[in-house]
């Protein structure tokens, strides 16, 4: 984004002192009494004094007063400067308090064990989950796992280009193709567990499972042995996201001139060569930003692992986050689970810098 | 057209017989991958109208190789004979799936405003919060995208107990909102750039406020891309399942926890599980053909440049 597109606007405020000091007078009065509200609340909860809350909600309505506040106080302080953050401001704010708060209040949940149901409550055990961690294979499973399920997006990156180029040749019904082609992303993966993994897929008398013995497997099971198992949710869910990279690929392949494969043609490329040569190499930024979407969205992959095997057979469909939510459902300790998504993260997070920082590179034009 | 003007030799005929072969596989791989996507549809279509002989058959055509049944609806309560009678089945399906209905369409609604005002901001104005400017903010929204749910998941159980906004709309909302922001700003800030500035120096040269040029001039040019944000938040929201799954018990359960839920219990009974699945899809089936072209405009947001 370079300087210039942005919109200058130069305006003569003329804000009484007044004004300004009842804009900071507002932020800060909610401010106090946000931080009173949470003080009580705390007095209440360490047994200091009984203030009659029930939840912790007045907090909550205390804290949504001072930010509505301080959306106020920017128009009354400064002006139309005030005016422009007030586009930006209520966005960041909310996600600020979504994410920042529960993260940091995750850190704290994570180092210490805390099962829901006990009347214990929250008891800091300082580094037993790392150890409990360490020592789990069950985790290191699923974060192997997902390291084999993302390796799969290369086999349906290739697919969707191989369709999306299917689709942009000249056909026609491209537009009943299209649909037909995209319906897939529109279900919901809950019913897609159901309709294919457990009707199709059903070994006495699933259409799939018909198919498959009259193409000669006599015995077709797909979720008894693990890597037929672990190969069965990638097609499930390769099935469901092929459409969204085609889409992309698709979009970009548009983008590209006719006269360019024209051009290649007149110069006696055959069509192998020219999409080698001239396709591939332009539709490499679209591509790797389909990629690493495709990656982010993989890594979230749960809903069809949980429904189908959840987990089984003996952690071989495991990903991270269906491991995580039978951590939880099972013994109920938030602690170690939190702990096992916190590691997940930062996982991720230096995984998907790396990838960016070489996507950055490998795409940058090449002169 | 009577008379060729140009003759073709016999080297073209071959060429023609070669892009008809051409022609042909495509259409061959074209057709073979629509069925791969459209079968299972059908195939939870059909299965809801038939009964368990059918069913153990695999009968695929109706009327041809059996006689359509309202089984399965009849077990929502949404076949002809029931759907006038009380049903406590479709009750328990209707609450979930207006629950679905609403949380989708609030948390997308909300995510489309917050969204595009963010947008709007940092594509027009530079900002300067502390160190962040307006590449570090735009990262910082963007960024949330790779944030597994299942980071967040554990703390807000924590947090909405304390709230008492375990099991109901208002908390699966906020999250749900959370989840899509990202997405709508990426898609909201490619429509925005798209649009010159000049249209609102325009408009503040004749004496429209910045929000005034905001409302009046640029929303109606960036409508196409905010229905796209709300269509892709609308099929991603109705579809969640995992913080559905974790934060909500009774009240607040929305259509796909109450699939996942069947599953267990009534495996065996094929057209209900099919009748129940294909409701629950049949929104978003809807959707996907009437307003395709927004779909596609949201996916390819920021992607060809």
């Amino acid at each position: 984004m370079s300087q210039k597109d942005l919109l200058h606007v130069v305006t003569a405020d003329d804000i009484s002192e007044r004004q300004k000091l009842f804009g900071r007078a507002i932020v800060w009065g909610s401010a106090m009494i946000a931080v009173a509200v949470a003080a009580a609340q705390t007095a209440q909860q360490m047994d200091v004094a009984s203030f009659g809350f029930q939840t912790w909600r007045p907090t909550l309505f205390a804290y949504i007063l001072w930010a509505a506040c301080l959306c106020w106080s920017q128009v009354l302080i400064r002006g139309e400067h005030g005016k422009r953050t007030l586009f930006v401001l209520p966005a960041a704010l909310f996600v600020v308090s979504l994410t920042v708060f529960p993260l940091l209040f995750g850190l704290i949940i994570a180092f210490s064990s805390w099962n829901l149901a006990s009347p214990l409550g929250r008891q800091f055990n300082g580094l037993d989950n790392v150890r409990q961690m360490w020592s789990d294979p069950f985790y290191w499973n699923a974060l192997r796992n997902m390291v084999w399920y993302s390796l799969a997006i290369i086999v349906e990156y290739a697919l969707a280009f191989g369709l999306a180029l299917l689709l942009n040749a000249e056909i026609r019904a491209r537009k009943f193709f299209r649909i037909a082609f995209l319906l897939p992303l529109m279900l919901s993966p809950v019913a897609v567990s159901w309709m294919i993994g457990k009707s199709m897929l059903e070994i006495r008398f699933g259409p799939i499972a018909r198919f498959a013995r009259w193409l000669g497997w006599d015995n077709p099971s797909f979720f008894s042995s693990p890597e037929v198992a672990r190969f069965t949710i990638m097609l499930l869910d390769a099935w469901t996201f092929i459409p969204f990279m085609m889409i992309m690929i698709l979009a970009g392949l548009q983008a590209i001139p006719k006269e360019l494969n024209e051009a290649a043609r007149v110069d006696g490329a055959n069509p192998w060569k020219g999409f080698w040569e001239i396709t591939f190499p332009l539709m490499l930024p679209v591509s790797i930003t389909a990629i690493l979407i495709r990656i982010i969205f993989k890594l979230k992959l749960a809903d069809i692992v949980i429904n189908l095997t959840s987990g089984g057979p003996g952690g071989a469909t495991d990903t991270v986050t269906s491991f995580i939510f039978r951590e939880y459902r099972d013994r109920s300790n938030v602690g170690y689970g939190t702990l096992l998504a916190m590691v997940y993260l930062v996982i991720i997070i230096i995984v998907m810098t790396i990838l960016m920082k070489l996507a950055d590179r490998f795409a940058r034009p090449r002169t | 057209m009577s008379e060729a003007i140009f003759r073709d030799v016999p080297a073209d005929r071959s060429s023609n017989a070669r892009l008809f072969a051409g022609k042909a596989l495509i259409y061959g791989l074209l057709i073979g991958w629509a069925i791969v996507c459209l079968f299972p549809i059908y195939w939870t279509a059909t299965t809801s109208f038939k009964i368990a002989p059918n069913v153990m058959q695999g009968k695929l055509i109706p009327w041809v190789d059996y006689t359509p049944a309202w089984l399965g609806w009849r077990s929502l309560g949404l076949s002809p004979d029931t759907i006038g009678a009380e049903s406590t089945v479709r009750d328990e399906f209707m609450k979930r799936f207006f629950n679905s209905a609403i949380t989708a369409i609030a948390s997308s609604s909300i995510a489309v405003v917050l969204g595009s005002l963010a947008a709007y901001g940092l594509s027009r104005f530079s900002y300067k919060f502390g160190f962040m400017r307006n590449s570090d903010i735009s990262f910082f929204f963007l960024s949330q995208l790779i944030l597994p749910p299942v980071v967040l998941a554990l703390p807000f159980l924590v947090l909405y107990k304390q709230l008492a906004l375990l099991d109901t709309r208002i908390g699966l909302i906020l999250l749900y909102t959370l989840t899509v922001l990202p997405i709508v700003i990426w898609i909201m800030r490619d429509q925005f750039e798209s649009i010159p500035t000049e249209l609102e120096e325009a408009a503040l040269v004749d004496g429209l406020s910045i929000w005034g040029a905001f409302f009046a001039i640029i929303l109606p040019i960036a409508l196409p891309g905010m229905i796209a944000a709300f269509i892709l938040s609308l099929v991603l929201t109705w579809n969640e399942y995992f913080f559905a799954a974790l934060l909500t018990s009774t009240h607040a359960n929305t259509l796909p926890v109450m699939v996942a839920s069947q599953t267990g219990s009534q495996g065996i009974n094929w057209w209900a599980m099919a009748a129940l699945s294909f409701a629950a899809i049949l929104p978003l089936i809807v959707i996907g053909v009437v307003l395709e072209r927004y779909l596609i405009k949201g996916m390819t947001a920021g992607a060809v440049k």
